[in-house]
């Protein structure tokens, strides 16, 4: 059974006002895909707060985002994020962002191409405007001008 | 709340005309801000695409997970993996992101001493 993280984060969070999660009631936007997957440019994001060898960390409330290169390796990779229990991740950064089995996969033909870099940022952002309107537009904009034809998203 | 980020990036991005799919461990936060497609995988959080250092596991969630792009028709939709993180131990699911759970935030000083530390392993071990 899914756990119920809404309560949990109240109750984790109880010297505060209770957070106002984001409900969208109305039918997401859809774009379908245009073609096979194997034969997609594929581009990889986590809000898993991963950053490559000497890149600035994440501070609270950071819309920012960092760029990994693809043929990062795992000793290059580290993590900067203090919403969930980071030990995992630390040791195989492929728990929350998974570079290897992409490449992998799209060495194998399942995807038709994996896009450099990949993006990640730290999703602890309370102000879900600050994340739509500042992080989310420049989002776009890496992916459209890379000719990116499906984003793979994980959260942490 | 990464989550919630998540969600909301996906959103935005399919509106630009790419399609997306997001990852979740939290189907409460993912169903109330309602991406394209999502696909769920009841583990802890931390570990969304598997378990550290088991290949097997990660490419079996990821490559289902890539399956549901291909699959998922109807906007909003939420697929459920199957995955057990640990059959004869449910205790997690208790235990996570309860008080106690989240690591200590470091204060300005020992995160800049952490971050110079790094900068100093990357740039005297420089071979790239």
């Amino acid at each position: 059974m899914p756990i119920d993280y809404i309560p949990r984060t109240r109750e984790l969070y109880n010297a505060y006002a209770p957070y106002r999660w984001v409900v969208n009631g109305e039918p997401p936007p859809w774009t379908p895909l245009k073609k096979p997957l194997a034969q997609c440019k594929v581009a990889l994001m986590s809000s898993g707060g991963v950053l490559y060898r000497d890149q600035p960390r994440f501070r609270r409330e950071d819309a920012s985002y960092r760029l990994i290169p693809k043929n990062a390796k795992r000793d290059e990779l580290n993590i900067w994020h203090f919403g969930y229990p980071t030990r995992d991740a630390e040791k195989d950064p492929n728990c929350v962002f998974p570079l290897e089995r992409m490449r992998e996969f799209e060495a194998e033909g399942r995807i038709g191409e994996l896009c450099d870099p990949g993006f990640t940022f730290a999703g602890g952002i309370y102000s879900a405007r600050k994340v739509r309107e500042e992080l989310a537009p420049k989002i776009v904009e890496e992916l459209r001008s890379r000719d990116v034809e499906a984003f793979y998203l994980v959260p942490a | 709340m990464c989550h919630q980020s998540v969600g909301l990036i996906a959103r935005e991005v399919e509106a630009a005309g790419i399609p997306t799919l997001c990852m979740t461990s939290a189907y409460d936060i993912t169903q109330a801000v309602n991406p394209p497609r999502a696909v769920f995988l009841n583990y802890p959080l931390g570990h969304q695409t598997g378990k550290p250092d088991d290949r097997e596991n990660q490419r079996a969630i990821i490559r289902d997970a890539l399956g549901a792009f291909e699959t998922i028709s109807r906007p909003g939709t939420i697929v459920k993996l199957p995955y057990v993180w640990d059959p004869n131990d449910r205790r997690w699911e208790e235990s996570d992101y309860t008080p106690g759970f989240l690591p200590r935030r470091p204060d300005k000083e020992a995160a800049d001493l952490i971050e110079q530390e790094r900068r100093r392993r990357y740039t005297t071990a420089n071979s790239g």
